[in-house]
């Protein structure tokens, strides 16, 4: 088994399934921490009580209000991009009104999210229906996998936009060609993290099995499954996050509905608000999306310590 | 003499880089039905290689192994392993990892309703009805390696195999499970070989005590049995000068003739 080694960045993430890695750490305080976070008894003092709060509330509003105030100060004094208040403005204005259709170029911003998080559901299940199996058979097989990593080394740097002219030649229309890219950039971290999990499931749990006789079918349903399933979703964790940045590249090249392309749309009417409001939402829906999978990963862990 | 297990001209040689490794040479062993046998020895000298040997987990380079009339061919549900680190499978409660052993061995007789009853029974015998519901990690390591046995109890294995089973454990844990192994053994009248490198537990629960030179080429070097009656109570036989004479043959064995780096002048 120790023959496979897949030297990647992503192989070294699923070190610590389930947990949190540091560039998350941040922003999971914030979404996170205050249910988390036990009662304060009655009888603590008061000021304690608010020092208890300070960490997980106190510290991301801060941080929040500073870069808010720094991006107030640099518009003050006008040029190309608004400032907090006007963006503020158009925000209430556009999500007053989100699931509007003006023609198939002129969507509200919710129909415009809804389209990129289908392309993105299409891509990424795809890419899971093929990427899970293949690393399940890539962990097993020394031979596959000295067969297949090369290759997987070779098209993993590579850019997934890169592949969107493929995709337009092979399909002839945009939007597959943006399904066929999410696809692409999704695989790499679920067939990489799979397999690493299957090659570190450890030898004791094999040796049970072995023991006990167990059936190939046994085997896998009662012991590979499991003890990969926290590796496999760090992997669908990262693959995620990579969909949801490509997409909206993706879009801005091929057209369309999608929030990409509303981007694209709005910086040719020169409405740069509206740009802003866009980047917030990507962040949201991006934050929101990882959370889930965190929360996920954490009810499907076995690794409790 | 009922020679249940046989063990004839074994020997274990690995392939490593820096050439062949011999573990093993020369092991001839029988064990009879109902027997308990201890392997002990220094660290590194080749005693879980044995077991592990029988256990099937790993093929003899030379020599055959034969359990009740049949040679071991590979790993089976009749020879249980009690591992040194409980192997628990993590995401299966206590109850399900002994069903996942009980299901495998009777399942193909039994209806469900029987097969809970053999789990819960098992379960019972190391004393942990209580814990049947809990996860691996919610429980104590002590109870963890009950579990492990209680697993391999179930199995209604024909030899039970423990490798260290206690060796990861406090001092006070390891004597009240060593009693009751002692109980257990009493009552399903297991053949057990057990590697081990404590002396009283090897005195205190075998029938014989087979005693390993330092590796590499281990091999057995002497072989004492234990003519204590049992049951044996740990208090009483503080003082049992035949307990002692055990106690003083196995550690003149361990620290005078194959004192710690010292091969056997053969």
């Amino acid at each position: 088994m120790n023959a496979i080694t897949l030297t990647t960045a992503a192989a070294d993430e699923p070190a610590a399934p389930g947990r949190c890695r540091g560039a998350a750490d941040a922003v999971r305080a914030q979404a996170e921490a205050p249910p988390a976070r036990p009662r304060p008894a009655a009888r603590e003092p008061l000021a304690e009580r608010l020092g208890a709060l300070a960490l997980p509330l106190l510290a991301p509003a801060i941080g929040l209000a500073v870069l808010i105030g720094i991006w107030y100060v640099a518009t003050l004094k006008g040029g190309g991009i608004p400032g907090p208040v006007q963006t503020w403005k158009e925000a209430v204005a556009i999500f007053s009104d989100p699931f509007y259709r003006n023609g198939p170029n002129d969507q509200g911003i919710g129909w415009n999210v809804v389209a990129s998080l289908q392309r993105v559901a299409l891509g990424f299940g795809i890419a899971a229906l093929v990427g899970i199996p293949l690393g399940f058979l890539l962990g097993r097989s020394a031979f596959l996998a000295a067969m297949v990593n090369p290759i997987i080394s070779l098209l993993r740097p590579v850019s997934p936009l890169a592949w969107l002219p493929i995709g337009l030649l092979v399909f002839k229309k945009a939007d597959p060609a943006a399904t066929w890219t999410i696809f692409i950039c999704s695989i790499w971290p679920m067939i990489i993290n799979t397999a690493v999990g299957v090659q570190r499931v450890p030898q004791d749990y094999l040796n049970v099995a072995r023991v006990l006789a167990l059936s190939e079918w046994k085997v896998i349903t009662r012991i590979l499954f499991p003890a990969v399933l926290p590796y496999m979703l760090t992997g669908i964790r990262l693959s995620i996050g990579t969909a949801w940045l490509v997409i909206v590249a993706a879009e801005m090249l091929t057209g369309g509905v999608g929030i990409g392309f509303w981007v694209w749309d709005e910086w040719n009417n020169l409405k740069v608000e509206h740009i802003i409001i866009a980047i917030f939402v990507i962040g949201i829906v991006g934050l929101l999306l990882e959370q889930a999978l965190i929360l996920i990963a954490r009810r499907f862990s076995y690794d409790h310590s | 003499m009922e020679k249940f297990v046989k063990i004839e001209g074994v020997g274990q040689t690995f392939d490593t880089k820096q050439g062949r490794f011999v573990a093993l040479r020369d092991i001839d062993l029988d064990i009879r039905q109902g027997e308990f046998v201890a392997l002990i020895g220094h660290s590194g000298c080749g005693k879980s290689t044995l077991l592990n040997l029988i256990a099937g987990l790993t093929r003899p380079t030379t020599g055959a192994l034969i359990c009740d009339g049949r040679e071991i061919a590979g790993p089976g549900p009749e020879r249980a392993v009690v591992f040194q680190n409980h192997s628990l499978l993590p995401w299966l409660t206590c109850h399900d990892n002994v069903y996942l052993a009980v299901e495998r061995v009777f399942g193909g007789r039994e209806g469900r309703a029987r097969l809970r009853e053999r789990t819960r029974a098992a379960l019972a015998l190391v004393g942990l009805s209580h814990a049947e519901n809990k996860l691996p990690h919610e429980i104590s390591g002590g109870m963890k390696q009950r579990v492990g046995i209680a697993r391999a109890l179930a199995m209604a294995p024909k030899v039970l195999l423990m490798d260290e089973p206690f060796g990861a454990l406090d001092a006070l844990t390891r004597a009240r499970l060593q009693d009751e192994l002692m109980k257990i053994c009493e009552v399903t009248r297991a053949t057990v070989v057990m590697v081990t490198h404590d002396v009283d537990e090897a005195v205190l629960l075998s029938d014989r005590i087979v005693m390993m030179t330092n590796g590499p080429a281990a091999t057995i070097g002497e072989a004492l049995e234990v003519k204590l009656p049992r049951p044996r109570e740990r208090l009483a036989l503080a003082h049992d000068p035949a307990y002692m004479e055990c106690r003083a043959a196995v550690l003149d064995f361990l620290y005078q003739k194959q004192a710690p780096g010292e091969k056997l002048a053969a």
